[in-house]
């Protein structure tokens, strides 16, 4: 198992390597961190200004506006770290509503000792992704607080996009008949996270599915209205999403686990872990209700891009049992899903 | 699934529902392990059983048959100077006679939760001002990880590692349970994952003694299918054998290896479960040359005389007398997010069972069926 972590901090000779509170203070440091380290990888002419703001031109457009805060444990997993996970959530929150990311900001919460190397990968990482979806970090902020007083690095992102879907994508829109798309295979991010824990006696070779999905979903904005809601099925996993869609309504949801996109390795590890696929978070993913003449074409979209590949159907917006999501077993028996009890991985994402 | 594979779960249902026809008279069958309580809830199993039927949970969750004062103890550990207690995470929640380790945790207490003994003997090697109680908690499954732990601490020479025995062995639990004259049992679908240790014979007292049939089973579901067939149809033909379904994994005598770590590092003791109370020679004590290694001889605890929550009867449900529903306490004031009883702690307890694949979903059965 390939796990990467910070490197050994307690050498005097690396100390210049490594992150110190006044890095944090406002001071030289400050500004030298900002300088020799963010603002050559983030550079772009609204940041490079380094006011207390960052003043964008977006006219009159809707706009979407999300933010998320990333813990993730370890900071480094199989197919990704804490800053790429950072910006491709603030990323997916937005293009699940139709949106185009236009500007990110980003903080830093650092806990001293923090080493540069490591920060420096964090960073390119969340640079990759923010100009690979044509978005740009705009104005951020960097705290560092006592060793102890954080774990290594938590990073906080807030995105602002404009939409481009012509209609509204939202609940209200779902009618019964509608069907369930999937867009890939289902808890791959939570179970690499998990085996990726340092203290799990397992290999594997599974990788998170953490990716921006902007280019994946922005094909079927010009279905307009046919499309009725999008989300990114992250804590709680798919299973938390179709409850949110069900929750209070006049219809309910039923899934097929024949028809569930599973990887053997994640099978693997719910089997041995007594996890449920359906409840793990995915980061790479997103569900999308579609009315029903037009799930083949919106399958054919996503599968032209690679992270579509797997996109299937998996069920669809069904009349009873109003308000709940159900599953039909392979033994065509039924299960209700519900959503996951307590915290089933802390700090996943 | 393969066409194969859909023809093979047809077969099965036709199977079972036939048979269940076929049946005498009521029945009741207990599938004693937790991960079959599971799974039998997961695939919708019950769904397919004709109303002469009744499948039973039974004893074969571990944290569940735990008692208080284990829980007890290893709180007390847990709040020791220089005293970490290495635990799986299933114990985490468990509440005992006051509170659960989780609180304790809250409250200051040390404790590090491990996927393997062996990384609770990791632990006390990085920790060596430290001691490291670790709760030896399962049945013949996970007996023989512990031993090795044990034999693994003594080849290394590590003493702040040491383990609270809580092990049990299910075919003196069965015994007592098949004896039962309330329950009024027709047959077991026996634990496959124990089996894989102890085999099929230590079981052949169930059919020999108390002319009762058995089944083991694996724990796919169309195992559990095949595994009702087979016992249908012993009770339909008058027959009491112990059968094994799980064949791939279950040797006849079960695995010598394993076998032979845990009889030299354990012997069999008097133990106590919850809700069957004491049961004879049905625990797994430290032998005597493992004694620096035994928790209870080289660090005993003292703890304040164990008691029972108010009106919880997680007893009578690891034994089948009820169900989790008949429980005042269920889904009310109990349930996964703030658990009274270890049955609703445990994802393989009864209660947690009912409550997540039943309650919590209020399924409608008449709303939703074929």
């Amino acid at each position: 198992m390939k796990v990467q972590s910070a490197p050994n901090l307690k050498t005097d000779s690396k100390a210049k390597e490594l992150i110190k509170l006044a890095h944090g203070s406002g001071g030289l440091l400050s500004r030298e961190l900002i300088e020799k380290v963010i603002k050559p990888k983030f550079g772009n002419r609204i940041l490079d200004r380094l006011e207390d703001a960052a003043v964008l031109f977006l006219s009159e457009n809707l706009l979407a506006f999300s933010t998320d805060s990333y813990v993730v444990r370890p900071i480094f997993f199989p197919g990704g770290n804490i800053g790429k996970l950072a910006v491709c959530g603030t990323i997916n929150d937005l293009a699940v509503v139709g949106a185009q990311p236009l500007a990110i900001s980003c903080g830093f919460i650092l806990e001293e000792g923090f080493s540069f190397e490591t920060l420096n990968k964090i960073i390119d990482s969340m640079q990759k992704m923010a100009s690979q979806t044509g978005c740009q970090i705009v104005t951020g902020d960097t705290k560092v607080v006592e060793k102890g007083g954080a774990d290594q690095i938590f990073i906080n992102t807030t995105g602002i996009g404009v939409v481009r879907i012509k209609s509204s994508l939202s609940i209200e829109q779902i009618q019964v008949g509608d069907e369930l798309i999937v867009t890939g295979t289902i808890g791959d991010h939570a179970a690499s996270v998990f085996v990726a824990r340092q203290n799990l006696p397992m290999t594997s070779s599974l990788e998170s599915d953490c990716a921006p999905l902007f280019g994946l979903l922005q094909p079927l904005w010009s279905l307009g209205a046919k499309i009725r809601f999008m989300r990114d099925p992250t804590r709680g996993g798919v299973a938390a999403t179709l409850n949110e869609i069900v929750r209070g309504r006049d219809f309910g949801v039923e899934i097929t686990e024949s028809l569930l996109p599973i990887k053997p390795e994640v099978r693997g590890i719910c089997e041995l872990m007594g996890f449920d696929p359906l409840h793990l978070a995915n980061e790479g993913k997103a569900v999308i209700v579609v009315a029903p003449e037009s799930t083949e074409i919106v399958l054919g979209l996503l599968k032209q891009h690679p992270l579509g590949s797997d996109a299937c159907v998996i069920g669809k917006i069904v009349e009873e049992p109003k308000g709940l999501v159900y599953l039909k077993t392979t033994l065509s028996t039924k299960r209700i899903i519900d959503l996951p009890v307590g915290d089933l991985l802390p700090r996943i994402c | 699934m393969s066409e194969n594979e859909k023809e093979k779960i047809k077969a099965l249902i036709y199977c079972v529902k036939s048979l269940c026809n076929r049946l005498p008279d009521k029945i009741n069958l207990m599938e004693v392990c937790g991960t079959h309580t599971v799974a039998i809830h997961r695939a919708g199993i019950k769904q397919l059983l004709c109303q002469k039927t009744r499948l039973i949970s039974g004893p074969g969750c571990p944290v569940c048959v735990t008692p208080n004062d284990f829980v007890d103890k290893a709180i007390w550990y847990s709040f020791q100077p220089q005293t970490i207690v290495a635990t799986f995470g299933d114990m985490f929640k468990v509440p005992g006679s006051y509170s659960s380790l989780a609180e304790a945790q809250a409250q200051g207490g040390k404790v590090h939760l491990v996927y393997s003994p062996l990384e609770a003997v990791e632990l006390a090697k990085n920790n060596p001002d430290k001691k490291i109680v670790f709760l030896g908690i399962g049945f013949e499954t996970t007996a023989p990880a512990v031993a090795y732990s044990i034999l693994s601490a003594r080849k290394a020479n590590l003493h702040n590692f040491m383990v609270l025995s809580g092990h049990k062995t299910v075919p003196e639990a069965l015994e007592k349970i098949a004896a039962h004259p309330l329950l009024n049992l027709d047959g077991f679908i026996l634990p496959g994952h124990v089996s894989c240790i102890i085999g099929r014979k230590p079981y052949e007292f169930l059919s020999g003694v108390q002319h009762l049939p058995g089944v083991i089973s694996g724990f796919e579901p169309v195992d559990i299918l095949e595994s009702l067939c087979m016992l249908y149809k012993q009770i339909v033909e008058g027959r009491c054998q112990i059968e094994t379904q799980y064949r791939r994994a279950v040797p006849e005598n079960g695995n010598r290896a394993a076998l032979a770590i845990m009889q030299e590092v354990f012997l069999p003791k008097d133990s106590e479960w919850r809700g069957l109370g004491i049961i004879p020679k049905s625990g797994l004590a430290l032998r005597e040359k493992y004694s620096d290694w035994d928790a209870e001889v080289v660090y005993p605890s003292q703890i304040p005389k164990p008691r029972q929550h108010k009106g919880c009867i997680c007893g009578a449900i690891i034994m089948g007398l009820k169900e989790p529903e008949e429980c005042p306490l269920f889904g009310n004031l109990c349930h996964p997010e703030h658990p009274i009883g270890p049955c609703m702690v445990s994802s393989e307890g009864t209660c947690g069972t009912h409550f997540s694949y039943q309650i919590r979903g209020r399924l409608n059965e008449s709303s939703v069926s074929a």
